[in-house]
């Protein structure tokens, strides 16, 4: 679009700073703005593109996660711990889009250090779905969720634990991608639980998800965990026909928990894919229901060493008033987590402390083992596996904000896909009472091409990821 | 009552890297505070970690030195507490599966009044990298400590014993040998003023021929073995006479107070440790193959043990002699040039273990910066071969050389050291002394064997010291026969 | 397991976490219920199975040991919190981080 020249990049960041300006303060999915750096940005792109330099993304404003960090950008991760940090450095996924001339648009809200799936555990206020601002946009990557819906960015970046870009995907009606993990550098991304997260894109279509993974993609010999592969192309397989394609339907998506609504959606996605040549095969992921124990093992564990650094002594928050260095750090560390935060920081500390070990931590890992069998299982008999993103639409705020485990378990159709590392997606696939609802693709490891593939061609013939919330057009 | 301590040593070696262990900040020591406190160093939100391949190395190097098993597949653990000088709120380390598995030190416990010296094995029980902490300086702000994060990140090996020394002096000659060793195979700079060689020594005690260990006390960082003797002596009489006056031991690390000679239970330290160790998730399990084993091999120096009895074999030295100079590379090289310098190996021997290394220790020099260097000590030992130069006048000789009054021939001459091998000049001189000593001839002939030598003593004092006492022997004994 | 007050309040001192007791009350009802739903793994029985870290079977990649980091105190102390108790500069000096008296 830019390279046509039809309107600059400095025109079309004003006219997404305008839409924010306007939108922003309802919806507040951004954090932190800085105009003048956004267009000093879109200038530099334009002369890019004018020198014919331009890559896809060169000039696009692009919303990116508060836990990216970014250098001179507010990065907060959500968190008043990290209220007033200033980041000195750049992560991998910013440096590479800046590397194409992208457009760093803002930073967008989150549940606070990427811990909660409604987007209400920011220490900076909910976000507001677009659909039905009484809702939520899901997390945590709600922020980034709600600007992709409301159209207050090109597209954006988020993060994935145990849902974090499909579940928000599928409340806010947009095509999200968690890649297979080791695809995306962690470098600069602050850590959650760090054997789980994983960046990804989202935005409108697959398509759009495809060039931003052409960016976010990429070995890093910073991070240890970065798979040191050959560049692809992730547009490649765009066009390809799904003539055979062996789709897998795990029972277990289809059980107890399942919204009606949503399973309706859901079973006419199917039969549009039937349509497009597609073979349906029932397959079991039968470990599917401990994905939810092993993650809340695991996941708090790492994250309860992860955000130990946050002591009060080198940045972040340090309490006002301390008697010594156990007050300071007890004080500094009460004040600047919120209580989600610290309850996963609690129950990490638990499973990992003496006596426990076995039992908790060891034994999840034993678990984690099994349910990544059961992928490579099912992966010899199908080529993808499609299921619901979450189990319903957008609930109200404050709905499940005092029962924990109700919240937790928004994420149980896709924690299992971060324990086993394999990638997944959510694709608009139609409306339940008003409310979006996301088709769930699994593919195999390093599938995306594939899998975005198998998103694009059901986005040529349905039209839902180009359906826009009223009242902000 | 009879008692016995057993010790074991815990030991953190600083491994000689140009860069940390996790990332490629700076290990140089005496930097500004902080400025080799790079992102990683100081745990900014985001960053992580990657494994230095040289530290990997250096613990290679140490578990070939030690015979011990290399672990062909180990893994990083976080061991979990917060203290300002970590910043990630936890420690890299190893913990179920270390590098290094097991393996063993000879050591030579030096003799001590009436017990002979003796060799014994140590056994290691595993080694394991993991990175220092940084430092608490205070001072700069009163009643405030202040943080340098230079240090955090620096490689360490950490060397576990098991509790196999039964004395202050096992332990610090297990110590000793250690710090040798170390240097010896290039992992570690060994200077314990700066750190890079720490140790924790665990102390327990226990009635003779009990085969149950005694409650333990730990003390901590120890970076002297005079310090270290010390402190294993106080602690020993400290737990006996706690244990004699009914008492009992606590668990406990404890530091041990130079000033005063005593050891004292550390205060932050009191509260039990609960480390929650766990795998880390941001690295991945370490593997090293036979053939990065062979590698490392190929770049190894000689090991201490090979040397000395190739020093036993080659130049007949005997096991003390051959263990002695291979007690440190310095010594051991020093000799060896000396050998290849063209000195004969056995006075190359004594005299490196000699005059060399009692000049050395009376000045408090390294063998680095030792004036005499391996070609002149050699000069000066084929001047003593070929009868140039006696081994009397070859200590002023080497005297001259430590003052660096120019080479050996010039200070020989200089000095008027040569001896007289002229048979006929010390004919002449033999003759002058018969002659002027009639009373000692005849006591000689009368059977007084005593007159010989004062005989040789007069026609060395003509010579003025410089014929050569070998010649003047034969020639007397003839002339008398 | 049952949890306790007793068990919240041990594990909010190894996390540095202060917690009134009325906060500990309402803590423990939520972790237990979490706890309750993790206790759903020791039904499976995991003999012989192979504690799973990472998703791929891989090796540690190493680093060359060249140093790659400059001096960046400066901007890094930048992001320095808050002295604290009364005073509003921040907690470094001297190059150093400041922190209440590191006691051994």
């Amino acid at each position: 679009m830019l390279q046509t020249k039809k309107i600059s990049s400095v025109e079309l960041t004003q006219t997404f700073l305008g839409r924010i300006a306007q939108h922003n303060p309802n919806i507040n999915a951004y954090i932190a703005l800085d105009e003048a750096k956004s267009l000093a940005q879109a200038k530099a792109a334009d002369a890019l593109i004018a020198a014919g330099k331009a890559e896809p993304l060169t000039g696009i404003p692009i919303a990116q996660k508060d836990i990216f960090c970014a250098k001179d950008w507010p990065t907060t991760c959500g968190s008043k711990m990290l209220a007033n940090f200033v980041a000195p450095y750049d992560a991998h996924v910013i440096t590479q889009f800046d590397a194409v001339g992208a457009v760093n648009l803002g930073k967008t809200n989150m549940d606070e250090f990427a811990m909660g799936s409604s987007n209400e555990t920011s220490y900076f206020g909910g976000v507001k779905n677009p659909w039905d601002t009484e809702r939520v946009p899901g997390g945590s990557s709600g922020g980034s969720a709600a600007a992709v819906a409301a159209r207050l960015c090109a597209a954006a970046t988020g993060t994935d634990t145990g849902g974090s870009i499909r579940q928000p995907a599928s409340l806010c009606g947009f095509t999200g991608l968690k890649p297979t993990y080791g695809v995306v550098s962690r470098y600069g991304m602050i850590a959650f639980a760090s054997s789980l997260d994983q960046a990804g894109p989202m935005a409108k279509s697959a398509e759009d998800c495809a060039l931003m993974m052409n960016v976010m993609a990429g070995f890093d010999e910073r991070d240890s965990t970065s798979l040191n592969r050959e560049k692809e192309d992730y547009t490649r397989d765009l066009a390809k026909p799904l003539q055979g394609l062996r789709v897998g339907l795990p029972k277990e998506f289809f059980a107890e928990g399942l919204d009606a609504g949503v399973g309706k959606v859901i079973d006419e996605a199917i039969a549009a894919y039937k349509k497009l040549g597609a073979e349906i095969v029932e397959i079991s992921l039968p470990n599917t229901g401990l994905s939810i124990p092993v993650y809340y093992v695991l996941a708090p564990a790492e994250a309860s060493s992860n955000l130990s650094r946050y002591d009060g002594v080198r940045y972040g928050h340090r309490t006002a008033e301390y008697s010594d260095l156990m007050d300071m750090y007890c004080k500094s560390r009460a004040e600047g987590f919120g209580a989600e935060v610290k309850r996963r920081i609690l129950i990490g500390t638990y499973v990992l402390s003496a006596g426990y070990y076995d039992a908790y931590y060891l034994k999840a890992q034993q678990i984690r083992r099994l349910i990544a069998e059961d992928f490579v299982e099912a992966f010899k008999q199908c080529d993808v596996i499609m299921g619901p993103a979450a189990p319903s639409t957008a609930f109200k705020a404050g709905e499940k904000v005092d029962d924990p485990v109700a919240m937790y378990l928004q994420d149980i159709y896709t924690i299992s896909t971060n324990l086993a590392g394999l990638p997944g997606m959510s694709v608009p696939a139609g409306f339940s009472n008003g409310l979006p609802v996301g088709l769930q693709i699994i593919g195999n490891y390093f599938d995306e091409a594939r899998m975005l593939n198998v998103a694009h061609q059901y986005q040529q013939v349905t039209d839902w990821h180009l359906q826009m919330p009223q009242g902000i057009e | 009552m009879e008692w016995e301590v057993v010790i074991g040593l815990e030991t953190h070696t600083q491994l000689k890297t140009n860069t940390k262990i996790f990332s490629g900040a700076s290990t140089a020591f005496g930097a500004e505070p902080n400025t080799q406190a790079c992102e990683v160093s100081i745990a900014l939100p985001g960053v992580l970690p990657v494994l230095n391949r040289e530290a990997v190395n250096c613990a290679i190097k140490f578990g070939l030195a030690v015979n011990a098993e290399i672990a062909p597949r180990s893994v990083f653990a976080r061991k979990n507490y917060f203290y300002p000088d970590l910043p990630k709120g936890y420690q890299i380390s190893q913990y179920e599966l270390p590098v290094v598995g097991k393996g063993a030190v000879t050591i030579q416990v030096p003799a001590v009044g009436k017990h002979p010296a003796y060799e014994k094995v140590v056994n290691i029980t595993r080694a394991h990298l993991e990175e220092d902490a940084g430092k608490s300086v205070h001072g700069a702000v009163e009643g405030m400590s202040g943080i340098d994060l230079n240090r955090a990140g620096t490689p360490l090996l950490e060397i576990v014993t098991e509790p196999d020394m039964r004395s202050a002096a096992e332990a610090v000659a297990y110590a000793k040998k250690l710090h040798e060793l170390v240097q010896w195979i290039g992992i570690c700079d060994g200077n314990m003023q700066e750190g890079s060689f720490r140790c924790d020594v665990n102390v327990s005690v226990r009635k003779k021929g009990s085969d149950t260990l005694g409650t333990r006390r730990e003390i901590k960082n120890l970076n002297s073995f005079k310090f270290m003797q010390q402190a294993i002596e106080y602690e020993t009489r400290w737990q006996i006479e706690t244990l004699e006056d009914g008492g009992t031991i606590q668990q406990a690390t404890v530091l041990f107070n130079p000033d005063t000679g005593e050891t004292r239970a550390m205060r932050s330290k009191e509260e039990a440790n609960d480390y929650r160790y766990f795998p880390d998730p941001d690295l991945l399990p370490l593997t090293i193959s036979e053939e990065d084993k062979a590698r490392v091999k190929a770049q190894m120096p000689e090991l201490p043990e090979a040397m000395k009895a190739r020093f036993e074999a080659e130049f007949g030295l005997t096991s003390y002699d051959a263990a002695t100079l291979t007690a440190s590379r310095e010594l051991a090289d020093f000799f060896v040039q000396t050998v290849h310098a063209g000195a004969e190996a056995k006075p190359a021997a004594n005299w490196v273990m000699g005059a060399v290394s009692a000049k050395l220790n009376a000045e408090e020099k390294s063998l680095t910066d030792s004036p005499v260097n391996p070609n002149q000590l050699a000069s000066l030992l084929k001047r003593i071969a070929d009868n140039t130069i006696s081994n009397n006048a070859a200590k002023q000789v080497f005297e001259a050389l430590w003052n660096g009054e120019g080479d050996v021939d010039a200070i020989i001459a200089a000095k008027g050291l040569k001896q007289e091998s002229d048979s006929g000049a010390i004919e002449a001189i033999i003759d002058e002394v018969l002659k002027a000593n009639p009373a000692m001839v005849e006591e000689f002939k009368a059977g007084k064997e005593k007159a010989f030598n004062a005989l040789v003593g007069q026609a060395m004092k003509a010579s003025k010291g410089k014929a050569n006492p070998a010649q003047v022997n034969e020639i007397l004994k003839k002339k008398l026969s | 397991m049952a949890l306790s007050i007793e068990d919240i309040k041990k594990v909010a001192h190894l996390a540095r976490l202060e917690i009134s007791d009325a906060d500990a009350s309402a803590t423990l009802a939520k972790l237990s219920g979490i706890l309750g739903l993790i206790e759903q793994m020791q039904a499976v029985d995991t003999t012989g199975i192979v504690p799973m870290s990472h998703s791929q079977d891989l090796s540690q990649r190493l680093r060359d040991d060249i140093v790659t980091k400059t001096n960046q105190r400066e901007a890094f102390q930048k992001n320095a919190p808050m002295l604290g108790n009364g005073s509003a500069e921040l907690a470094v000096a001297e190059g150093l981080y400041l922190v209440p008296k590191v006691i051994e």
